[in-house]
């Protein structure tokens, strides 16, 4: 990391941010340490369990796998961005239908489903869990979370 | 149906809203001025004597901070039954990745850059690396005969009983080591001097780590301040482990001048270092009458405990007593030992023990089955446990349950009887994907085992705030499994309140009496009944000073604290009349109730790829009330969900005495698309002692899944499998002889 810090601006939840970072800096280190989003989470660092699951210029992507470099000017959605005044329809039905347990898969959880949402690729339930196969969740069995996510698509609680 | 207000409904999650806005602040997302980043240097070898320890040279060693056992201010050991495990090992290893260096600087990158140049040389001695070569003493290497603890529970004469059987069956089953896979790895953050020991982090069990850090330093009680932050997931991966890593930090930040350190493990740390569940072997010697009657039980039950006690013993008197299941058998004998070997410890595991012994039993019961020519279901039918029945350790059956007619209903939403018949026809056919349907039938004790709660001698509070609000003061934590939410409406119900007027205090061991430790499926159905008690308490308090004429808690409370400037009540732990239990001769009641299942599964099996495909899974339990369905329901899922992987995928590769595989891309949990949607009932017979009738249910959905898959298996295959997990290696062998 011996390479000078480059200053990186990013559209955040809808606002312009800065921050001086390395180059090869994880994006998931970015939006913990430097832009002080903590709701995004590290479960592996590899890929593989989708708990920094953020939206990157409209597609999903695992923010440990990406390098600061690659997201100079880009829009970026984190957890935190979910919510307006209001909590989204998915939150709601995260909390009506019991979706979080020990909440820490959670986030990833909520914009990879938002996700899908907006991508309109939620019709039934095996899309559903197709949909959300890239992230791991270890207290749910997944059910309430599928629930929520079929509740949210059909606009119902 | 339902006289409560609010037990029995599905309350939403109290701290849901801030763990669905992602503010929720978990260990590692805490900022802390001055914080330095700890890391820990291992051993790459299971046993061997510690030789020399080298630093770098011409590599900035003053920025760092380092600890060796050298610096350890009181007792080299981390607490938990015995004092056998060091902090950091000095002079010998005795398993891999023991912890030997720590090192601690402001740049987590440079910390861990630093590891690196760190060099322990090792002088390997020959290590024992499973169940049979710790058995042969060959080496010794724990006490004087590898043995950490035996357990003997005997009734009649089982060898007169199965002389007189029609079928003697001689069986033995493997069960792997398992890894919790919390989705949040440990963290702990620690602040140590001569003025006290804080420590903040992920964990389940404070006063577990309070006893371990008071023990490393030597230091008054009240010195010692342990706080639980929010926790993402435990399953018993965060009950012994946070012990030994909270007295790194603290050891790290007594060295550096009392600065706070984080250890935050990563991905790959966590599975490697920490604890797993304990591999078993188990041998069951049975004996049948002709028509199904269990006449005789010899069960040997052998856990690998890893190269420290830490909890064995404890995890096996829970195996021990559920290893002859939920049947009755006059003349049985079961004989448990949990043994040492060069592998990290293993340890606490939801079901902790049961999982495994219950595992041999069910398959067991399967192949009797089929050797009698009995379907499973009737071969159970005549054996399971009724009220009045005595149980292995002679207590009496007392809880109000048909198990008949819970295996029925089981059977009934997995169209078992159908499947049973139509399968083997389907089967005959040249698809290549087989199907098979499979059930276990179980139970699970609630509370610690025998006198144990009674030796815990928990404590829960209540304490009324000035602004009228009531806290609820418990060390009992909240992981994801809803104890915030369920103790707020225990609360609510005994105060006669609105569930929004109680908040649940933060596990801080400066603030909150010792209730015990959160863990064996007690803190509803234990500590539940302590914050009832509590409440009930308190409402009486209010009434007798006469406050609550008009009906409004939060006024009376506000009024009562105002007058006499404060407000609170307790309650300790009192064994219910019934319960005897003798540890010395293990007669008696092991547990005050138990939760009852039967869980049944679909299987397809692909014979090409022999890939498992669970199609189905039903899951009745009886639990006593439920007291919020949704919570309730989403713990059997999640269990069940762990139970699967258990049994099917879930691997732990060992190499050396090291966990080969440990990354999630590896070792693979089951997605959404892996699973079906787990079906759950729960047959509600209130548990007299338990607060609105509750009983714990955490542990039991890990208990049934692994048999009723293996036996789906024996249905779809005509094989007899007898290990889990149950890969598709391990089945491709076992289909084509190899």
């Amino acid at each position: 990391m011996s390479s000078p810090k480059i200053l990186l601006k990013l559209t955040v939840n809808g606002e312009s941010r800065q921050a001086l970072v390395h180059p090869m800096a994880r994006l998931l280190d970015v939006i913990r340490e430097d832009l002080g989003l903590t709701g995004t989470k590290e479960g592996c660092g590899e890929g593989e369990c989708g708990a920094c699951s953020v939206i990157l210029d409209g597609s999903l992507v695992n923010a440990c796998l990406i390098p600061a470099i690659q997201v100079q000017g880009a829009s970026l959605r984190t957890v935190e961005g979910l919510a307006g005044t209001d909590l989204s329809p998915l939150q709601e039905a995260f909390l009506h239908h019991g979706g979080a347990q020990c909440g820490f898969c959670t986030p990833g959880m909520l914009v990879a489903g938002t996700h899908l949402l907006e991508m309109e690729a939620v019709h039934d339930e095996a899309g559903a869990r197709e949909g959300l196969a890239g992230n791991l969740c270890r207290c749910t069995g997944y059910v309430k979370i599928v629930d929520a996510l079929l509740a949210a698509g059909e606009g119902r609680p | 149906m339902n006289d409560f207000a609010h037990i029995g409904r599905s309350v939403q999650r109290k701290e849901g809203r801030a763990k669905v806005t992602g503010a929720a602040s978990f260990t590692d997302d805490l900022r802390i001025e001055g914080l330095l980043h700890g890391a820990t240097v291992r051993s790459r070898v299971p046993r061997g004597r510690i030789t020399g320890i080298h630093f770098e040279e011409g590599f900035p060693w003053a920025e760092f901070v380092i600890v060796t056992a050298r610096d350890i201010p009181g007792k080299n050991a981390v607490a938990h039954l015995m004092l056998d495990q060091p902090c950091l090992a000095d002079g010998v290893v005795n398993h891999a990745e023991e912890p030997i260096v720590l090192l601690a600087h402001p740049d987590p990158l440079r910390v861990q850059d630093a590891r690196e140049r760190v060099r322990v040389d090792v002088e390997p001695l020959p290590a024992v690396l499973g169940i049979e070569e710790s058995l042969r003493c060959d080496p010794v290497i724990w006490g004087q005969d590898n043995i950490f603890k035996t357990i003997l529970i005997a009734k009649g004469d089982p060898e007169a009983a199965a002389a007189l059987g029609h079928l003697r069956l001689d069986a033995t089953y493997h069960t792997g080591a398992q890894e919790h896979v919390y989705i949040e790895p440990n963290a702990i953050i620690g602040e140590a001097s001569a003025g006290g020991v804080l420590v903040r982090g992920s964990m389940q069990c404070p006063y577990y780590v309070h006893h371990a850090l008071h023990e490393l330093f030597q230091l008054p009680l009240e010195k010692v301040r342990v706080v639980q932050v929010e926790t993402g997931g435990g399953f018993g991966g965060k009950e012994d482990y946070p012990s030994m890593l909270a007295c790194h930090a603290a050891l790290l930040s007594w060295k550096a001048g009392g600065r706070p350190v984080k250890i935050a493990y990563d991905r790959e740390e966590d599975m490697a270092c920490t604890t797993k569940r304990h591999p078993s072997r188990t041998r069951i010697r049975s004996a049948f009458a002709a028509d199904g009657t269990l006449l005789s039980l010899d069960v040997e039950f052998l856990l690998d405990g890893g190269a420290y006690m830490t909890l064995s013993p404890v995890v096996l008197s829970r195996g021990a007593l559920h290893a002859s299941g939920p049947y009755r058998c006059p003349d049985l004998r079961i004989r448990a030992r949990a043994l040492a070997t060069n592998t990290p410890p293993h340890g606490a595991f939801r079901g902790f023990g049961a999982p495994q012994s219950l595992f041999a039993i069910e398959r067991h019961m399967d192949e009797a089955a089929q050797r009698l020519g009995l379907d499973p279901a009737d071969l159970r039918r005549k054996n399971l446990l009724c009220t009045g029945d005595a149980m292995a350790t002679g207590q009496i059956m007392r809880d109000e349950v048909d198990l008949v007619a819970l295996m029925d209903r089981a059977l009934t939403e997995i169209r078992y009887a159908e499947k049973r018949a139509a399968y083997p026809v389907l089967n005959a056919t040249d698809d290549p994907v087989k199907r098979g349907v499979g059930f276990s039938v179980f139970m699970h004790g609630g509370g610690f085992t025998g006198s144990g709660e009674t030796m815990l001698n928990s404590v829960a509070a209540l304490e009324g705030t000035a602004e009228g609000q009531v806290r609820v003061l418990a060390a009992s934590t909240e992981m994801g499994q809803g104890a915030n939410t369920v103790f707020a409406q225990v609360a609510a119900e005994a105060l006669q309140a609105p569930v929004d007027l109680i908040v649940v205090a933060p596990p801080d061991t400066g603030l909150v009496p010792n209730s015990g430790p959160t863990v064996a499926s007690r803190t509803t159905q234990v500590v539940g009944k302590l914050v009832l008690d509590a409440g009930l308490a308190m409402r009486k308090t209010l009434l007798e000073a006469g406050l609550l004429q008009d009906g409004d808690v939060g006024t009376a409370i506000r009024t009562y604290v105002a007058r006499h400037g404060a407000l609170r009540t307790e309650s300790r732990y009192q064994k219910p009349d019934f319960v005897e239990w003798d540890d010395a001769t293990y007669r008696g009641d092991a547990y005050a109730t138990y939760a009852w299942a039967c869980y049944a599964a679909d299987l397809r099996v692909d014979l090409v790829s022999y890939e498992t495909q669970v199609a189905d899974f039903v899951a009745v339990q009886e639990v006593g009330r439920v007291l919020n369905p949704t919570l309730a329901a989403g713990q059997i899922e999640g269990g069940v969900a762990q139970g699967i992987g258990w049994g099917l995928n879930e691997e732990v590769i060992w190499r050396q005495g090291s966990m080969a595989n440990h990354q999630m891309s590896n070792y693979l949990i089951a997605t959404a698309a892996d699973l079906p949607r787990i079906r759950v009932f729960f047959e509600e017979r209130p548990y007299a002692y338990g607060p609105g009738g509750a009983k714990g249910l955490g542990e039991l959905p890990m208990d049934g899944p692994a048999p009723a898959l293996l036996n789906a298996v024996q249905h779809a295959l005509q094989v007899v499998p007898r290990q889990v997990p149950m890969t598709p290696e391990v089945l491709m062998d076992l289909v084509e002889g190899g």
